[in-house]
């Protein structure tokens, strides 16, 4: 583990104010400044850093929690079973600071910080269903991704992962009744009227199941004639407890499962990943795998907005668009598959590098791809983003301003249309993306047309990036020479016992990350894909969270379609580009 | 020689109507493939044609369902109301000299008539679902009906200004000359809009916006009773291309081909175009519908209107 070494003037601020709470500093690999406070400080603490201290952490970036029951190298202060962590964001430091609160067994209750950061509203609500924290203060503290029948809290470290490890699940009449009875929307729960003065509310059930609504995601819509008066969302249909699987797959084998949570984004997944894992291990990887990484991620880029383009132009009534868009994310595919021999989850990406190297003639496929794409961009734009009906509906639609955005937690082109220049690529370059030239398109009014227009022009700043790539594509290994790089090279096996010994290891157990976390994040399609892993020592991680981008999007959508109709609500959703294996992981 | 106004004739317009619709829903879809860079049905028989049969014996089998909570006569009533008031508007549709159901004088003002009852089918079938999405579907129907029907109505009447008749027949004799569409040629824009959001298709399909309200007023249908609809719509199309055909586009006139062929021709082209406009345009919502049928389309109606009436005057 290495020590936090830099000045870390925000940790002397708090411990000049909060001296007695702040219980200690604990030095992470990131280097991300991580405080250890007493809970009955958290939200002076927490204010205090979104909206008095200089150069503010406006945003509340990420919120999880860490069961720390069967660690080996314990890291808090004292014995508490649970730790609290609050990830924020500051855009003036550019960078981040974790505030972590110790909870004991006994009473696992800590203050809600939802009037501090809205976006808290739905991790605290998460952090309960998962490990059963609970938040004072919070008015709909109840499951939202596991069933509302659900006993015991998923992420504890004495919750079975396995089905194996549980009973067989049964169904009988009884139980079906219940678990049916507990999906049953109950407006006074919600603080919600059934009529007004004048009016009786229709409350509309929109999904799990509907057209428009990209997957399994429900909106209960309170309408009053067509016009929403409020909405809750409600998630968790596509839950797999992809978080606990992290923690009983090898550092390795967990790679596959990370390209199915945003499940358009392919490799995105990879990328913060075995960023992370690369952290905690300290390896360098070398420039081709990291080119190579960049220009994987820049294809499925554009297919995953290319399917956004596709079906939002779909969701106002365009039916053609998305077969044409599809047509041609398929040629992308045709380049993945070529590389990397899958299409949508390539599970290419490996810790300290990729899988192998680019195959013969890669550079004629992505020439072709180059040329043959910015005409079509081009005449979408005609066909799409010039229309007029199309104008109509989306411009001054789901309209948000920059300080909303960053109050709900909205990154990536959500945040961007708000005029609002914040891109990780630019702002905190990873792998090599200091090297290309491209440029961070915004738009200003934050509707669901500058939504759209942002991602019309990242695409082709995404084509610019991949042409640099090709034609600047270094020479050298695909994979770091690293020990723990998995699997490791084979080219010296034979030749001495120690290499031998750790490929042997590294391929069977895996590799064994030393103790520690670090958090990396990309910018994926969606927003800020981060990955934030917690490493006891072994060959599994201790901890892995996801901070999806979609997560915070999905949550704010009530927030935007007040007062707008039926038809405008899935123009939002449509604009917000989300996924729900992404929201729900 | 003349049929017009024979029992056989009627039957036999009965028929042809009848064949035409499944084979405008093969074309649709071929169509629609061509046009998105897709194949649409190519499988069953020469060119997929018989996949329309294949989908008819599947939908006319289907189980005929009907919600316990829907109100049972209303919703049984509903789909036969399109099918009935489409088919009446084909009685007066000339479709070449002699050919043709019955001419009434007041044949335009029949079709408008028909028309207007077709737009029952439509609340009346979301209305009965009691399903929440059915009648949001039914609202749409009924708020985008009273924005389109005025000037509708209003569009047509510099033809029969400049006719100086109701009768569909007469009408087509007036454009031995010159087609209705160039002195005319902002009613028959106004018209066309009008005839599309008439039979609920993109960019006007509103009622049944699959992306928002599932299917519309007709979500809880199945089996023959969805079909009805199905079909309704499709005939809905012949219809309004058959009465543009007829007012607009000189109905049988035209040179060197016999007049039954001219109107199928035009019909034809009409009914493609129709087709073209769903896979080339979204949809608008529906208080943009009603703010432009009364903010634009009833003015250019009533200005179209104006002033044919003073150049007839005059």
């Amino acid at each position: 583990m290495t020590t936090d070494t830099r000045p870390a003037t925000i940790v002397d601020t708090l411990t000049e104010k909060f001296g007695d709470n702040l219980r200690s500093v604990q030095p992470t690999t990131d280097q991300i400044p991580t405080v250890w406070i007493d809970r009955s400080a958290l939200q002076p603490v927490l204010s205090f850093l979104k909206s008095e201290v200089e150069q503010p952490y406006r945003m509340l970036y990420d919120l999880t929690a860490i069961d720390e029951g069967s660690r080996q190298h314990p890291v808090q202060p004292g014995t508490d079973r649970f730790s609290v962590v609050y990830h924020l964001l500051s855009f003036d430091r550019n960078d981040d600071i974790r505030v972590k609160v110790g909870l004991p067994e006994a009473d696992p209750t800590v203050a809600t910080v939802r009037t501090i950061f809205p976006n808290a509203d739905w991790y605290e609500r998460e952090v309960f269903d998962m490990f059963g924290v609970r938040f004072d203060g919070h008015p709909h503290l109840q499951r939202i991704l596991m069933p509302h029948t659900w006993e015991g809290y998923p992420l504890r470290k004495d919750h079975p992962a396995r089905a194996t490890e549980m009973p067989p699940f049964e169904l009988p009449d009884e139980r079906q009744d219940r678990e049916m009875e507990a999906f049953k929307f109950n407006p006074e729960d919600w603080g919600m009227k059934r009529r007004s003065e004048d009016s009786d509310f229709i409350f509309l059930n929109l999904g799990p199941q509907h057209p428009g609504t990209h997957g399994v995601l429900r909106v209960i819509l309170q309408l009053d004639g067509e016009e929403i008066v409020d909405a809750v969302p409600e998630i968790g249909f596509h839950h797999r407890g992809a978080e606990k699987m992290g923690e009983r797959q090898s550092w390795h084998s967990y790679i596959p499962y990370t390209d199915r949570i945003d499940y358009l984004g392919g490799v995105m997944n990879n990328f913060p990943y075995v960023m992370a894992v690369e952290k905690l291990a300290g390896i360098d990887v070398p420039e081709r795998a990291q080119v190579i990484r960049i220009m994987l991620a820049e294809f499925f880029r554009i297919a995953s907005h290319l399917v956004w383009y596709g079906t939002f132009a779909q969701d106002v009534g365009a039916l053609s668009p998305v077969f044409y868009m599809f047509n041609d994310r398929e040629r992308i595919f045709t380049i993945i598959e070529a590389i990397c021999g899958d299409r949508m989850h390539p599970n290419w990406f490996r810790i300290g590098g990729v899988a192998d190297d680019l195959p013969e003639g890669w550079d004629k496929l992505v020439r072709e791809f180059l040329d043959y794409m910015p005409a079509r961009l081009k005449e979408y734009d005609s066909l799409v983003m010039k229309n007029h009906i199309f104008k109509g509906r989306t411009k001054g639609i789901g309209v948000y301003d920059t300080d909303t955005a960053i109050e709900w937690g909205v990154t990536g082109p959500g945040l961007r249309a708000t005029g609002y220049e914040w891109d990780f690529r630019k702002t905190r370059p990873y792998s090599g993306y200091d090297q290309f030239e491209f440029d961070i398109p915004i738009a200003h009014n934050g509707d669901c047309y500058d939504r759209g227009i942002v991602r019309v022009e990242e695409m082709r700043q995404s084509l610019r990036i991949i042409e640099q790539c090709l034609n600047n594509m270094p020479s050298g290994p695909y994979k770091s020479s690293h020990k723990l790089t998995t699997p490791p090279n084979k080219d010296r096996t034979m030749h001495d016992i120690e290499t031998l010994i750790t490929h042997f290891l590294n391929v069977s157990w895996g590799p064994v990350i030393p103790p520690g976390e670090a958090f990396a994040a990309v910018e994926a399609s969606k927003g800020n894909n981060g990955y934030y892993l917690v490493s006891d020592g072994s060959t599994m991680s201790y901890r892995t969270r996801i901070r999806a981008p979609s997560f915070p999007h999905i949550q704010m959508v009530p927030a935007i379609s007040r007062g707008h109709t039926v038809a405008d609500l899935l123009a939002i959703l449509g604009s917000i580009d989300f996924v729900l294996a992404d929201v729900d992981r | 020689m003349s049929f017009q106004g024979s029992a056989l004739l009627a039957i036999l317009v009965l028929l042809g109507v009848f064949t035409a619709a499944p084979g405008l829903i093969w074309l649709e879809r071929r169509l629609l493939g061509l046009w998105q860079d897709r194949y649409g049905p190519n499988r069953v028989g020469p060119f997929g044609i018989f996949q329309v049969i294949a989908d008819m014996v599947k939908i006319l089998t289907k189980e005929d369902w009907i919600p316990p909570f829907a109100d049972r006569p209303v919703f049984v009533i509903a789909p036969g109301v399109i099918i009935f008031t489409v088919l009446m508007s084909f009685a007066v549709v000339p479709v070449a000299p002699g050919i043709g159901v019955v001419d009434l004088n007041v044949g335009l003002l029949f079709f408008l008539a028909m028309s207007s009852l077709g737009a029952y089918s439509v609340v009346l079938g979301g209305w009965s679902s009691n399903n929440k999405y059915s009648l949001l579907g039914g609202l749409r129907a009924a708020s985008q009906m009273i924005s389109y029907e005025v000037f509708m109505g209003l569009s047509l009447m510099g033809v029969v200004v400049m006719t100086g008749s109701f009768s569909m027949w007469d009408i087509v004799m007036a454009q031995q000359g010159m087609w209705n569409i160039v002195p005319q040629f902002f009613g028959f824009v106004v018209f066309l809009v009008a005839g599309v959001a008439e039979m609920h298709r993109l960019p006007f399909d509103i009622p049944e916006a699959e992306s928002e309200i599932v299917a519309g007023f007709h979500s809880e249908y199945s089996g023959l009773k969805f079909g009805m609809f199905f079909v309704g719509e499709y005939l809905g199309m012949v219809v309004v291309a058959a009465i543009t055909t007829t007012l607009f586009l000189g109905g049988w006139h035209g040179p060197w081909l016999p007049p039954i062929v001219w109107f199928g021709l035009k019909t034809f082209a009409l009914v493609c175009f129709f087709i073209l406009l769903r896979a080339g345009l979204p949809r608008p919502r529906f208080d943009q519908l009603m703010s432009y049928g009364w903010k634009v389309m009833l003015p250019l109606a009533l200005a179209n209107l104006l002033v044919t009436g003073a150049i007839v005057v005059l």
